[in-house]
């Protein structure tokens, strides 16, 4: 054998036992559209992302499935006044690397976290300050009575102090810069450790043998393997060949597709993430009316209208094929603060609209753009050529304006609109999220993305004592009436939930449970 | 020869030029990267220091030539969405990609060469009308279907080949290779005859009409008078006479196989470069895209200067030197 053909049979010789090596392990191979942004727990708010970061790091609080709390690093907690906690830390606690977890690295993970560049600070802004009181208790001060603190808690991710200050990883570095350790390197305290991450090809991880979880495991896998695949066909094609175990969202015209193969299962469900449309309640006249010196959006009628034309029913039957759950709140089901028996959509009467309409001084019309973002959601751009049509049945001459989603964000967030389409998920878990982002004004750090300025007085100051408010029961009755006056006003007009879809063979894997964030916790994953 | 080379140069380094002014005012109306780059409950000032950080808020013309600096120092900025320096990103991706053009290119001569011959010689024969319809069917449908098609035949039906990515690569001195390893050539085989499939049919139909234009010419009738073997006519005088156009169509192509690249990584979730600048156009990764766009020009304007070198080898008429200014 010549010397180029020997090195080619003993590569290749090699290259066939790297295949079968691990063919006795249970490995769970999961795919889904794009890669992770990065492992710096304390940046990169993407709810992917997230759910990879929790997969590594422990948190003082973990959110469970069904959204309710557990304990994570803490096993106990009480608040001692109105604006103090006190945490009881889990003892014998290591990280990946070997250290012991200690009210150290709590308040480290706290300084780290709640820096100006952390695209995590939001998550523990209400803190004022976290001490260590011995090594497994901390104090944690908030700077006004804060109801949703423990709420925030998954959010805060506790990182190694000793690991992160040998690396000179104190500094958060957001986006471009120089070269970010904790975006490519993790040592946490969760469930699994990183083997290897190659940027949008493939992340490896494996149990973590010493987590503090151990004898409870859920999970029974031994390796688990996360590959990003961009195209919808492709990842069908995966899943439909084996080639992977579980993979998310499937496409919507794919599900009875799916559901007809005997080894595949599609699981659905509820999204938290609520669509909905928004007007510009600010302008004195309207960006598609100049020289009019009129904005019709200023009259509650002339919104009512609107909310009245659109066919709820007719978008979930037609463009989502039946994958949706019309709302009437800007918050989903599984949200704290969500009303059940205020969720009724506006109902679809479109003549009431025309009435409407008329009684504004607007028979017939008037001409509107409607932005819309189409590679955002589930067939965003579909429901807005739907709309298109369900207005000019009143008589609204309606401009569409899909574009790609950093030029539709980018023209919403500068109110460069008068009408838009947006969806959201509260961070928090909580009503107050949204009220604070999408609907108020006035208090500092709030209408971050309240494109058309919606503001209302009692709203704002509603908003205000939802934040402070402790008592559980006097706060739901704030958010109620938040919530009510919101929707008597119509300050936005709610369209519906996605529904979850993932792909998940029926030969390999026992159970995946589906949360209704859209990733999958490795935690609650059994293979056969 | 030299004169030529060196007046190809100083007309590339102009064409680059004009290239990257182009490519980077296109990126000013792809949006604002700075929402893809924090969450949804970042604060303005969050935004605001990133942007300055970033050098976005300069007028565009001074974003350009420090842009243009930079490069000049081999410095291609860092990308906004993974954070590491573009030309570690594109050196990590274009292994993949190179390697993917190269065995289409082959593919698409090693079997569309012959064909052309084939069908040109046996104009009536029933394979040479197989072979103009499945040419048909190579030029007429688009490159992500041909990708789907074959994913689920050999993928998903008969379960032969991956249906995605690339695995059982060899690191030689940092370049990944998948030509080493049975699972590399698995994983390759269907994205690189899905992208050769166009070429190929183009080659042959291109060596069909030049062969049946030479073969009517006297110095091939000549030939036979002479009492040559026909193979001799065919491969040595017909073939050699109908390269010259072959040669500047795959010249071209090969530059085309770079560009077309970019659907047939994404059907097939190829990690090389195509994929990397479709995802940096989602993520408006501004770094990477005019890297990239400056990069695939650079190519196009070494391949036409080999293309014109290559003229010289075949055609001997070019060897002769040009006449003085009096001509």
């Amino acid at each position: 054998m010549t010397r180029p053909g020997l090195l080619l049979a003993s590569a290749a010789l090699m290259a066939l036992t790297a295949a079968t090596a691990d063919a006795q392990d249970k490995v769970f191979r999961y795919s889904t559209t794009g890669d992770i942004l990065g492992l710096d727990p304390h940046n990169n708010n993407e709810g992917p992302t997230n759910t990879m970061k929790s997969n590594i790091y422990g948190r003082l609080i973990h959110r469970l499935p069904d959204l309710s709390l557990e304990p994570d690093l803490a096993t106990e907690w009480e608040r001692t006044d109105d604006t103090t906690w006190i945490f009881t830390l889990r003892e014998g606690v290591t990280f990946h690397n070997g250290n012991p977890f200690t009210a150290d690295d709590v308040v480290y993970s706290f300084e780290r976290q709640s820096q100006e560049s952390s695209d995590m600070a939001f998550a523990i802004s209400s803190i004022e300050s976290v001490n260590a009181i011995d090594d497994y208790t901390v104090e944690i001060k908030t700077k006004a009575p804060d109801p949703t603190l423990l709420l925030n808690m998954p959010n805060f991710y506790i990182v190694d102090k000793e690991f992160m200050d040998e690396n000179d990883a104190f500094e958060v570095i957001a986006g471009a810069g120089l070269q970010n350790f904790a975006n490519a390197n993790a040592n946490g305290t969760g469930p699994f450790r990183i083997v290897e991450w190659v940027q949008d090809n493939r992340v490896v991880l494996e149990p973590f043998e010493d987590w503090w979880g151990q004898d409870e495991r859920t999970d029974n896998i031994d390796q688990a393997i996360f590959t990003p695949i961009g195209n919808d066909a492709t990842r069908v094609a995966a899943l439909l060949s084996g080639e992977i175990d579980a993979m998310y969202p499937v496409p919507l015209q794919d599900i009875p597709r799916l559901e007809g193969e005997p080894d595949v299962t599609v699981l659905q469900g509820p999204e938290l993430r609520t669509i909905f449309f928004g007007f510009d309640h600010h302008r004195d006249e309207l960006l598609d009316m100049p020289g009019s010196g009129e904005n019709p959006f200023k009259d509650v009628r002339v919104r009512e209208a609107f909310a009245h034309a659109i066919d709820k029913e007719g978008i979930k039957r037609v463009v989502m094929r039946g994958a949706a759950t019309p709302t009437g709140l800007m918050v989903a089901p599984g949200i704290n603060g969500f009303q059940e028996d205020m969720n009724e959509p506006y109902p679809f009467d479109p003549e009431r609209a025309q009435e409407l309409l008329a009684e504004a001084g607007y028979p017939d019309g008037f001409p509107v753009t409607f932005d819309c973002p189409n590679d955002r959601y589930v067939n965003d751009e579909a429901i807005c050529t739907a709309m298109v049509a369900m207005l000019e049945r009143i008589g609204i001459d309606v401009t569409l304006n899909a574009q790609t989603k950093s030029l539709h964000f980018n023209k919403i967030r500068d109110h460069d609109t008068s009408f838009f389409m947006l969806g959201w998920t509260p961070g928090s878990y909580d009503a107050h999220n949204p009220l604070q982002n999408l609907m108020t004004t006035e208090a500092p750090g709030s209408g971050a993305w309240n494109s058309g300025r919606y503001s209302n007085p009692e709203v704002e100051e509603l908003s205000v004592q939802i934040s402070q408010t402790v008592d559980e029961e006097a706060r739901n009755e704030l958010i109620r009436e938040a919530f009510r006056i919101h929707k008597e006003d119509v300050g936005h007009i709610p369209l519906h939930q996605q529904a979850l879809a993932w792909g998940v063979r029926a030969d390999t894997v026992e159970e995946v449970i589906q949360r209704p964030f859209n990733d999958i916790d490795l935690r609650y994953v059994t293979l056969k | 020869m030299i004169d030529f080379i060196a007046q190809r140069m100083i007309q590339a380094v102009f064409v680059m030029l004009v290239v990257a002014l182009i490519s980077f005012s296109l990126f000013q109306f792809v949006g604002d990267p700075i929402n893809n780059m924090v969450g949804q409950e970042a604060t303005e000032a969050q935004r605001e220091a990133l942007r300055e950080q970033l050098g976005l808020n300069d007028p565009i013309p001074i974003q350009f030539v420090k842009w243009v600096g930079n490069a000049m120092q081999g410095e291609f900025g860092i990308s906004y969405r993974m954070g590491k320096p573009v030309d570690q990103l594109i050196a990590e991706r274009l292994p993949a990609t190179l390697e993917l053009v190269f065995l289409s290119a082959i593919l698409a001569l090693a079997i569309g060469v012959p064909m052309g011959v084939y069908t040109g010689l046996n104009r009536y024969s029933w394979l040479s009308r197989v072979f103009l319809t499945i040419s048909l069917i190579g030029i007429s449908l688009p490159t992500f279907l041909i990708g789907i098609i074959l994913i689920l035949t050999f993928g998903v039906w008969l379960g032969w080949l991956p249906t995605f990515g690339r695995g059982g690569t060899v690191d030689l001195g940092g370049w990944q290779t998948s030509f080493l390893t049975l699972q590399g050539w698995s994983h390759i085989i269907m994205p690189a005859f899905t992208l050769a499939l166009f070429q190929l049919t183009l080659i042959m139909r291109l060596v069909r009409a030049e062969m049946l234009e030479v073969l009517r010419t006297d110095y091939i009738k000549f030939a036979r008078a002479r009492g040559l073997k026909q193979r001799s006519i065919n491969f040595g005088h017909a073939l050699k006479n109908t390269l010259v156009p072959v040669i500047t169509i795959m010249g071209l192509q090969i530059g085309a196989l770079l560009a077309f690249s970019i659907i047939t990584e994404t059907v097939f979730q190829w990690p090389g470069m195509g994929l990397l600048i479709i995802q940096a156009i989602q993520f408006v990764d501004i770094p990477i895209m005019s890297s990239y766009l400056v990069l695939v020009a650079l190519f196009f304007v070494l391949i036409n200067l080999t293309v014109d070198l290559l003229y010289y080898a075949v055609d001997p008429r070019l060897r002769i030197e040009r006449p003085g200014p009096a001509h």
